[in-house]
């Protein structure tokens, strides 16, 4: 029987209301008397220098309030990264100025030259076009391999290449594993490109800045992740604003994805802007603008290799990556194709040595950072790629090669500088494997085929890190920031709960998860708590949501502080009483002293710390208010196996999904509904990932997918209904709910089953193909079969 | 400029528009229906989708001056004058139809132009008729159920999950 309350129940999502009525508060919706708007022109070529800017006509335009260029900026921090990697050498990474307009230089299709505030959106708009702009176009570089070469043109002159760091990983296993290397009776190698995406949440980002002259406060609306980290990055390092005199807001936020983490130059644009022209200052970005200014994600091309002995246990791995970085740092760019890559180099297997380099370059393409997944589905699609590639050279089933070399026991170090706490990998295949029904897969395939229709089967694990921490571990690692995550505990007089929470939800329905927790542990009604999020002015301190972190760091952090509150109330409870709060015990709403019939109502006892009449003063302070940080020991490690099959048609090389499994280990789940949901949802990613979508420069640097017509975005028809599971449950064991975080499984997971599938489809009809590049387009798909 | 007027969820509803104005723009800069999204600028998101005279229609590509006189229908309308969600909006909020919300107005009145025409959908033909609505988050699995469980469908036996 499923729970109707509390956690592990799956209550309807409070949030949906408001959103299905068309009364909720996205950023775009927010409108302040006297708001001027704002247009960036930005560079359409990849790569050039300034050597004028005229804007006189463009000023005399209707409308026009003021004219921003870069050199309204200068004296003016840039945007700042907020991760350090330190490369196999010791050196620290090149890391280079990034102007909130462009100075000297453009670097990308979309840096911005300049902007127009203007009375309306189309007069900022009409007098941006009228801005002349003497740029000499320069050679762009966007091939990373090219990018290298000595002589290559510089995406910044001031630095000594357009390296941005060469990593390796764990460096003093890097000879072991050579030696590994020869030392194999088998070798499987794979070269593969993990394809450029753009994350495309549906909400297009939004910033609107206010200024008040009188009080010199600045606040700033912003379709943000984290409104406390860009308060942090843009108050301190670009603008210069005080924390106490600087609110961010970020309301209603329409997915986020990853690339809604990083702090944008548009943001700072539009709260210096407001304080310029004493107007508040709006943008909007248009999906257009959104494709050459969000910040994209994956953009690695791999070459890996897996060793095998005799008895096909695996004895070493080796990967070498080039990542795109694109012109500029972005926030957390540098960390994701180090930390959250490599350290999960050594997936569900027990693989004694592992060494990953890695080569970050700066390109003249869209700064790259992370997006859904980040890191952790480049490290399993090519672990996961490789190893079937392994099966099938060897001639061993692939499921079972992989059973073979499965981690069993727990806690396990990995010789990539990680400990999986637990973890139980033939659970969630063995759960894979009943809910896949393999043995009838035979008659699937022969039905296929009857229909002339090729069929495959792909089959795939991963393991994923969540939950980033602790901070002096990511301190150790580079990171310019703390990952922790804070509550403060409201429990008003009449004894319903505010959580403010540095949490931010976009999409993953905290207002609904959250408050089960509080009515699990006090045995309230979920009614009786309110979450409430996403404004500095409103919330402690907080580090915001990604990768996977809200309930495993944030949840964490509220259960600190409810139980802050629920031993205050257990002192004020004993005190009604007359005995020992130690003897108090607190179930379903009522406090009740052990032993006895005695109780009082959760409601008499919050009553009474505002109403202190009958209080314990000497010993305790009114009022029932509590907060918590919490700084997880460990990252959490949700594990899973996934499965895919597909048909294809060989006629076109056209791919269709026809199952889609996800066995996940999710660890304690609050909210199975919204689990569920996180998971369909990061397979709709993945597939897209895998199939579809491909984010495409011409050599010259031109961004040829800049709009919906040419980026290909999942539709519901390219995708079916999904079946997953999440009842294979290892709890966490470091954080007090014991969960992991579910909200990246899905995009990590599934890209390795489908392009499996596909190539167990092509070796069904005898074709020698044993990888395709994603995305697995029909014309890719058809060429590979043709030869 | 051009003076436009129209039945708005039932209420007169006028304005001074230019004659490039979306009609996107209009209800939600002028009558302040921000329920109403746009998600894009080559008219395939589907979020600003609206009925115009009964019909589903991209109000980011059609010009508030051609729905002058029309009766248009948003999101806002859609729930009871009590606040009761309509049989497709609770449908959606029973199955998970939705996460962050952006693209469920218009999705929601895609579904309801569906079910007028085709009242017992098949998952085909849903996942047909959403190929001008774009979703990032739910990977279209319980928007489908939605719809379905909307139409009078047995869920358990259509889709797990």
């Amino acid at each position: 029987m499923p729970k109707d309350h509390g956690i592990g129940a799956s209550p309807k999502r409070r949030e949906d209301v408001r959103f299905l009525t068309g009364t909720g508060n996205y950023t775009d919706d927010i409108n302040i008397r006297g708001q001027a708007y704002v247009h960036f022109l930005r560079s359409d070529v990849a790569h050039g220098r300034i050597k004028g800017i005229d804007s006189t006509a463009a000023a005399a335009m209707p409308g026009v309030v003021q004219i921003f260029t870069g050199a309204d900026f200068e004296g003016v921090g840039g945007i700042p990264c907020g991760w350090q990697i330190t490369d196999r050498f010791g050196e620290v990474m090149q890391e280079p100025a990034h102007p909130v307009l462009a100075q000297g230089k453009v670097r990308h299709v979309g840096d911005p030259i300049a902007a127009v505030v203007a009375e309306t959106a189309e007069q900022a708009r009409d007098a941006a076009e009228a801005i002349e702009v003497d740029l000499e176009e320069l050679p762009a570089v966007v091939n990373m391999k090219a990018a290298l070469v000595d002589g290559s043109t510089k995406v910044h002159d001031d630095l000594t290449s357009n390296l941005c760091f060469d990593w390796g990983f764990v460096e003093e296993n890097k000879d072991a594993v050579e030696q590994a290397m020869q030392d194999a009776a088998h070798v499987t190698t794979l070269e593969l490109v993990n394809q450029r995406m753009v994350a495309n949440p549906m909400e297009p980002r939004v910033a609107v800045g206010d200024y008040n002259r009188a009080t010199g406060d600045h606040t700033l609306y912003t379709t943000s992740q984290n409104p406390h980290v860009i308060r942090l990055l843009m108050g301190a390092f670009v603008l210069g604003i005080p924390e106490h005199k600087l609110r961010v807001v970020a309301p209603d936020v329409g997915g986020g994805f990853g690339t809604k983490i990083f702090h944008y130059a548009e943001e700072a644009f539009c709260t210096f802007a407001a304080k310029a022209v004493n107007r508040p200052v709006k943008w909007t970005s248009s999906r257009s603008e959104a494709f050459m200014s969000d910040a994209h994600g994956r953009d690695h091309v791999t070459k890996i290799e897996l060793a095998l002995d005799a008895d096909n246990n695996f004895t070493a791995v080796r990967t070498d990556t080039h990542a795109n970085m694109g012109a500029y740092l972005s926030t957390f760019a540098p960390s994701v194709p180090t930390w959250l890559h490599g350290t999960l180099m050594a997936g569900n297997y027990k693989t004694p040595l592992v060494y990953v380099n890695v080569k970050a370059v700066f390109t003249n393409t869209v700064p790259v950072d992370a997006y859904r997944g980040a890191g952790r589905p480049e490290a399993t699609f090519q672990l996961e790629r490789v190893i079937d590639k392994a099966a099938l050279e060897l001639g061993v089933d692939p499921i079972a090669l992989r059973r073979q070399n499965f981690i069993t026991e727990f806690p396990y170090a990995t010789p990539v500088a990680v400990e999986y706490d637990t973890g139980d990998y033939n659970g969630t295949m063995d759960k894979l494997e009943e809910m896949a029904d393999f043995a009838g897969f035979a008659a699937r395939r022969a039905a296929s085929e009857k229909n002339g229709k090729l069929r495959g089967l792909g089959v795939n694990c991963y393991i994923e890190a969540c939950g980033i921490a602790p901070s002096n571990l990511v301190g150790q690692l580079g990171a310019r920031a703390g990952l922790y995550e804070s509550a403060t505990v409201r429990v008003n007089a009449t004894g319903g709960l505010v959580v403010m929470t540095g949490s931010h939800s976009h999409g993953q329905g905290h207002e609904t998860a959250f408050p089960q927790v509080i009515a699990e542990m006090i045995g309230i009604d979920e009614s009786m708590v309110e979450i409430v999020h996403g404004d500095t002015a409103n919330t402690p301190m907080g580090m915001g949501t990604y990768g996977s972190r809200s309930i495993a760091v944030g949840g964490s952090a509220m259960v600190r502080a409810t139980e802050k509150i629920i031993n205050k109330a257990k002192k004020i409870a004993a005190h009604l009483m007359e005995a020992s709060d130690s003897d108090i015990e607190l179930k379903d709403g009522q406090f009740s002293v052990a032993g006895t019939d005695k109780s009082v109502a959760w409601g008499d006892v919050t009553l009474a710390a505002y109403v202190p009449h009958n209080y314990p003063l000497e010993d305790i302070e009114p009022g029932l208010e509590e907060t918590a940080f919490y700084d997880p020991s460990n990252f959490t490690y949700p594990s899973g196996a996934y499965a895919c099959e597909v048909e294809v048609d060989p006629d076109t090389g056209k791919v269709t999904i026809e199952r889609m499994l996800a066995a996940d280990d999710f660890g304690n789940i609050i909210n199975p509904m919204i689990v569920s949901g996180q998971v369909h949802g990061g397979l709709g990613q993945g597939i897209g990932q895998a199939l579809l979508e491909q984010c495409v420069y011409d050599d010259d640097g031109q961004l040829l997918s800049a709009s919906f017509m040419d980026y290909a975005m999942p539709r519901a028809a390219d995708l079916p209904f999904y079946e997953v599971d999440h009842s294979s449950q290892t709890p966490c064991t470091h954080n007090p709910l014991g969960v992991k975080g579910c909200g990246e499984a899905g995009a990590i997971g599934s890209p390795p089953s489908v392009v499996n599938a596909v190539v167990n489809a092509l070796q069904s009809a005898g074709k020698d193909v044993t990888h395709i590049d994603m995305p697995l387009s029909p014309s890719r798909v058809w060429a590979a079969m043709n030869g | 400029m051009a003076q436009v007027s129209m039945t708005v969820n039932g209420a007169a509803a006028s304005g001074e528009v230019d004659g490039r104005t979306l009609l996107a723009s209009f209800l939600r800069e002028q009558l302040g229906l921000t329920g109403t999204h746009v998600g894009c600028d080559t008219s395939q998101c589907g979020a600003c989708v609206v009925h115009v005279n009964g019909a589903a229609v991209k109000s980011c590509t059609m010009l508030a001056v051609e729905a002058d006189g029309a009766e248009v229908a948003t999101i806002e309308g859609q729930a009871a004058a009590d606040g009761t969600l309509n049989v497709i909006q609770q449908a959606f909020q029973d199955h998970h139809g939705l996460q962050c919300g952006f693209c469920t107005p218009g999705m929601v009145m895609s579904a309801t132009a569906l079910l007028k025409d085709n009242p017992k959908p098949s998952e085909a033909e849903i996942r047909d008729y959403l190929e001008g609505n774009i979703c990032r988050c739910t990977g279209y699995h319980n928007i489908v159920k939605a719809i379905m469980a909307a139409s009078g469908q047995d869920i358990p036996a259509i889709a797990a999950g």
